[in-house]
């Protein structure tokens, strides 16, 4: 009697210490997580993770690769995740891979670029920045504040998110830009945007499409040559590129708080997941100017990485 | 007695057993770094990574590696290297989207003329290799950053200003070529075996593999055609002569010229394969296709057994060298690995494969 007691306890124990099934939630992105940028996504999307109770996972392609990004997400479709959250760089290569994830009822959520295709593709929502958007009113400012001549300084080519930005600049900003292409090397993009001064002095503003990557060797190159009168400004954050903007070395930053792009999206599909819950429509997580009245309060948010 | 006759017995013309036999194969080392790399995905990943839609996954990127990679082993044999392949899957991507988007050319028009080009790049590549007598691996190396450099300038020219060339699926929709160079091949039978519930299927009843991707169905013949000019032709023999020692090769009346110059075009021509293919899936095209596929190609080589110094290799070996660096590429992705240790399991594993093979055939022939 007392072993059959003892074994119903037990039982109602292992039961009641068995968790309710945890959503699996898979995240394919196209940056590196060694881009900080992209590490500030993948720590919105861990908290997402321990705040929800999911299991994620952020997974990309080792280069900018839209022929292997294709294939991660195939491969996490084939895996029958929970959700699934996707950044769209490119419809064209990576559209038939989302609509196999759409085709197969995972309910998909887009972030950071393809606002422009997400819908056709049977995605639910997108949470990211309007690009074109974003670098007008960052053109349309820097112009306020006297630019005028420009450059745009791309450190991604062949990503078209990147090309829009600049595009966008050029009509908010009015006056003639020129693109700068580099690569992913801060060193190189000094070297370049030192140049680009250096062989025209009628250029007095530098949009660069990454704080830490472009952002902050530019401002270190405008140091160099002593100009005092170039405008920098920069897309995204970074605790060295805000203290430019503090101390009145650069113009502004352009934040589209892409922590939130990590966050929401997983944090959407697990409530999707438990209670079948989902916004009615896109979430603009940015674009947010951060001038130099405001940077002193996010220097220490983005050195911990979340902004 | 007995131990006479033995010390007696010309060594060439001595049996061998067929476990040293095999040993001495150059792939062994691959074909042992894949069952390894099997064993560690079976332990670590997910179950779904070997399903039948799990390894079409993962054979898809070995698929568009390896035929680089049989490619740039066959140069390694014949004693040169192509460091341009990369840069040249996105240069003949360039120039294939002209070709269909901008110029609107039938496929039967553009997938030649855009190989012509290639294979014209490859015999200046060989020519100036040949002409001037610098390494190949330097002057190739020149050609990595031309073309990548071109395929930028080039995209923004005919693009007006886009670094990415669209539409290209819209072009050649319709094409009767198309299916031979895109999309999933036998896709009524896949479709047919879901029906059974031979296959996996979806929630939504579509089967979990449309079909075998074509890629791997060129993978797969160009291994199988690559290894049997190397072992079973004259030309084979050519080539393992050229990249074993040219004057020697050059005395006993090899054309070592033509052998050279016909595989660096034939490398040329196997990327603009790859930016075909992989063009004409994705639809479009960018300037960073193909980026870092040159040390890839090699590594893959390399894994299958090829020597850095020419003469020694196998293209089957290449072949199983692409599948283990698909494996690792996406079975990674399987596992509850962060993939912030990606690299590092990458270059782990490689190295690993490559010292195993080195190792084998150090003991098999005894070679210093």
């Amino acid at each position: 009697m007392n072993k059959l007691l003892a074994s119903v306890a037990m039982a109602a124990t292992i039961a009641a210490a068995v968790p309710a099934v945890a959503a699996d939630i898979i995240v394919v992105a196209h940056g590196q997580a060694n881009d900080p940028f992209w590490s500030v996504v993948k720590n919105g999307v861990q908290k997402a993770g321990e705040d929800t109770g999911a299991n994620v996972e952020f997974r990309s392609p080792e280069t900018f690769d839209m022929v292997q990004m294709g294939q991660l997400i195939d491969a996490a479709v084939n895996q029958e995740p929970d959700g699934l959250v996707v950044s769209i760089p490119d419809g064209d290569a990576l559209g038939p891979s989302i609509e196999r994830a759409v085709a197969a009822g995972i309910p998909v959520i887009s972030m950071n670029s393809g606002s422009d295709v997400a819908a056709e593709l049977g995605v639910l929502l997108h949470v990211g920045q309007s690009e074109f958007d974003a670098g007008k009113a960052a053109g349309e400012k820097l112009a306020e504040m006297g630019g005028t001549k420009g450059i745009c300084v791309n450190q991604e080519v062949g990503n078209v998110a990147l090309d829009l930005r600049c595009e966008g600049f050029a009509e908010g900003f009015g006056q003639e830009v020129t693109v700068i292409p580099t690569v992913n090397d801060p060193a190189e993009v000094q070297s370049k945007v030192r140049a680009a001064l250096e062989s025209d002095p009628d250029v007095d503003t530098v949009l660069g499409l990454g704080a830490s990557l472009v952002g902050e060797p530019a401002v270190a190159a405008v140091e160099a040559l002593g100009r005092d009168d170039v405008l920098v400004a920069s897309f995204d954050l970074s605790a060295g590129f805000l203290q430019a903007v503090a101390d009145g070395k650069a113009a502004f930053a352009i934040d589209q708080q892409q922590f939130l792009q990590g966050y929401l999206p997983v944090a959407f599909l697990a409530l999707h997941a438990e209670y079948g819950l989902m916004p009615g429509g896109d979430v603009p997580s940015g674009p947010n100017l951060v001038t130099q009245e405001a940077a002193g309060q996010v220097i220490e948010l983005s050195a911990q990485g979340i902004r | 007695m007995v131990a006479d006759t033995q010390a007696h017995e010309d060594e060439r013309l001595r049996a061998e057993s067929f476990v040293t036999k095999l040993m001495k194969k150059p792939e062994l080392g691959a074909i042992g770094g894949v069952i390894l790399v099997t064993l560690f995905f079976l332990a670590t990943a997910d179950s779904t990574m070997f399903t039948l839609s799990g390894i079409m996954n993962f054979m898809t990127p070995a698929a568009q590696l390896g035929i680089l990679g049989i490619a740039a082993a066959m140069l390694m044999i014949g004693g040169e290297f192509d460091l341009s392949i990369g840069s040249m899957v996105a240069f003949a991507g360039m120039v294939f989207g002209v070709f269909t988007v901008n110029l609107g050319l039938p496929l039967i028009l553009a997938i030649p003329m855009t190989m012509a080009f290639a294979a014209s790049i490859g015999a200046v590549n060989g020519s100036i290799v040949l002409k001037t007598g610098l390494p190949s691996f330097i002057v190739t190396l020149a050609g990595l950053f031309i073309l990548r450099g071109a395929s930028l300038v080039g995209l923004k020219i005919f693009t007006g200003g886009s670094t990415q060339l669209r539409g290209v699926r819209d072009a050649v929709e319709g094409d009767w070529l198309a299916p031979i160079f895109s999309g999933d091949a036998f896709a009524g039978l896949f479709g047919w075996l879901a029906s059974l519930g031979i296959i996996e299927t979806f929630k939504n009843g579509a089967p979990k593999i449309p079909g075998i991707p074509v890629e791997i169905l060129w993978f797969i013949a160009f291994a199988l055609v690559a290894t049997y000019i190397l072992l079973r032709t004259p030309v084979g023999n050519w080539i393992f002569a050229t990249g074993g020692d040219t004057d020697a090769a050059t005395n006993s009346g090899v054309p070592v010229r033509r052998v050279k110059i016909s595989l660096f075009m034939l490398t040329a021509c196997a990327a603009a394969l790859v930016a075909i293919i992989t063009v004409m899936d994705a639809g479009s095209t960018d300037a960073r296709r193909g980026f870092m596929k040159e040390f890839e190609a090699i590594i893959t080589a390399v894994i299958g057994g090829c020597l850095l110094t020419g003469g020694y290799g196998s293209a089957i070996g290449a072949f199983f060298g692409a599948i283990i660096f698909g494996m690792v590429t996406i079975g990674l992705t399987y596992t509850d690995f962060d993939q912030d240790w990606f690299q590092i399991f990458l270059g782990g594993m490689l190295l690993l494969a490559v010292v195993f093979n080195n190792a084998i055939r150090k003991r098999v022939t005894g070679e210093r």
